[in-house]
């Protein structure tokens, strides 16, 4: 079992949720926790102004995906992420594989590979 | 009318300051109604619109507590009863200083600020608003022109915001030079809407001394070029800025609007649609190129109280001189008569700011801690947060 945990551009949630229903079993109902996040990388930062000054603010916002998936997905999770994320720009974001020693199903109280 | 741009400042005012200072900010506006209002109603009309001292200060004391005014007795020679007529001064009074509020926001001791407030409103509103505008004030009999408070408002309280500002000292973030940004343009917007709004009653209202036995005719005028002055502003702002970044903002258009308001505020009634018009875009330029000078020369009036309330309520006091063809027409004299004014304003607010500052200074200290200030006043002042988004 795997966590898959994504730092992507904000714009591009909707098309990685679509990639993801077309390769995981539940189709449309797979789950996935989504946050907003804000964070420093190779981009320069955008410009905003304020009263007339010029001010870069160095940190970008970004959208964090994070899916639990069983080891047989990993890769095609991996290659959805990308399909749905990448621009070919600096600022696509990162994906990050992180193992995962146990699942709960907190309604039924079921674990492990079937609880994902 | 005027009573509702307490609350769009606030808003105007808030959303442009950091989220853990949003309430506080506010909070300075609105507790201005608090406290000014209850300091109008005991003294502060006496004080102003009294039998006139010397032509310095008003008083009588019947109109303590407003005791000596009964609810069916007429203002003067106008259709307005008298109560009416206090009330509508006494919104002016409130906003006047809550517009201080703007250069010291993010770092001033809420307690100090509300002592300030009430001396303040006391010791320099009242006298000066005296002196323009009580027919016994010696800047009224002069012939100082001051329609709806350029002068006894803005030039008061953008002069005062500066002394104050100094005093007060910037804020630490803003010595080290971090970004600061606003948290909510939106409520900023909302604000300057409120504001815009509230305005013709501050500007058209202000006919009520003109006219008689009714405002009328100048009330028709002052809503003219108040509205005239306000998009001239905002049009003229959007270039500027279009033409200095390639950017046309929305806290741009909101300031100058703002601008444009102050500008006319004491010509309202006095000027020309058309040089009203000129005056809104004039100013407009110039309270943009001050609060661009302000970053280059260091101060922190953080909300630009005098870039653009002091910046722009001198300009339109001193071009009603130039501008003005009723009651009088615009002359050299005129142009005079109004700097005599503006410098008498000037020199007042300022002192009496810092006389007041410096005591309160002593006594309590004018900042809040580093701790308070790197946390936010929020919190430690009021105990509140102003969002709690993540709440379900």
């Amino acid at each position: 079992m795997k966590m898959i945990i994504a730092l992507i551009r904000p714009e591009c949630l909707e098309a990685v949720e679509e990639a993801l229903a077309k390769v995981l079993d539940e189709g449309d109902n797979f789950r996935l926790t989504i946050d907003s996040v804000e964070g420093r990388g190779r981009d320069a930062g955008d410009v905003e102004y304020v009263r007339g000054r010029e001010v870069r603010v160095r940190t970008v916002p970004k959208t964090r995906i994070t899916i639990a998936v069983n080891d047989a997905y990993v890769e095609k999770t991996i290659a959805a992420i990308v399909a749905g994320a990448k621009d070919g720009e600096v600022g696509d974001g990162k994906i990050f594989v992180l193992p995962v020693e146990d699942v709960v199903r907190i309604r039924t109280g079921e674990r492990g590979e079937k609880a994902i | 009318m005027v009573l509702l741009m307490v609350p769009g400042l606030a808003l105007f005012y808030g959303g442009m300051v950091r989220r853990k200072n949003v309430l506080t900010t506010m909070m300075m506006s609105f507790v201005a109604m608090a406290v000014v209002g209850v300091q109008w109603v005991l003294v502060g009309y006496a004080l102003s619109f009294g039998q006139s001292q010397g032509g310095l200060i008003g008083w009588d004391p019947a109109l303590l507590a407003l005791q000596g005014v009964p609810h069916t007795k007429l203002f003067g020679d106008k259709a307005i009863p008298e109560l009416v007529f206090v009330m509508f001064q006494g919104k002016f009074a409130i906003i006047t200083p809550a517009l201080i509020s703007g250069a010291i926001a993010e770092r001033m001791r809420f307690r100090s600020f509300l002592a300030f407030t009430l001396l303040w409103t006391t010791f320099v509103y009242c006298p000066l608003a005296h002196w323009v505008w009580a027919e016994g004030g010696w800047l009224f009999k002069l012939g100082v022109l001051d329609f709806a408070g350029g002068t006894v408002v803005h030039i008061a309280a953008g002069v005062s915001a500066l002394v104050l500002a100094l005093m007060v000292g910037a804020r630490r973030d803003v010595e080290k030079g971090h970004v600061i940004l606003p948290n909510n343009l939106v409520l900023t917007l909302t604000g300057a809407g409120l504001l815009w709004f509230g305005w013709f009653g501050f500007n058209a209202g202000s006919a009520v001394a003109a006219d008689h036995p009714v405002a009328g005719a100048v009330a028709g005028l002052a809503f003219t070029t108040t509205q005239s002055a306000a998009a001239a502003a905002g049009l003229a702002w959007m270039m500027v800025e279009r033409w200095h970044h390639g950017k046309v903002t929305s806290l741009g258009l909101a300031s100058g609007i703002v601008a444009g308001l102050v500008a006319v505020t004491p010509a309202a009634g006095h000027i020309h649609p058309a040089a009203a018009l000129l005056l809104g875009a004039s100013a407009s330029v110039l309270c943009y190129s001050a609060v661009q000078l302000k970053g280059r020369l260091g101060f922190d009036d953080s909300l630009d109280a005098f870039g653009v309330h002091g910046v722009g309520g001198i300009w339109g006091a001193l071009m009603v001189g130039a501008l003005c063809f009723t009651p009088v027409q615009a002359s050299l004299e005129q142009v005079g008569k109004q700097a005599l004014g503006v410098a008498a304003a000037a020199v007042f607010a300022g002192l009496g700011t810092f006389v007041i500052a410096h005591g309160l200074k002593r006594i309590w200290g004018l900042r809040v801690s580093e701790q308070q200030e790197r946390e936010g006043l929020d919190l430690h002042v009021h105990g509140e947060r102003g969002y709690h988004f993540d709440q379900v």
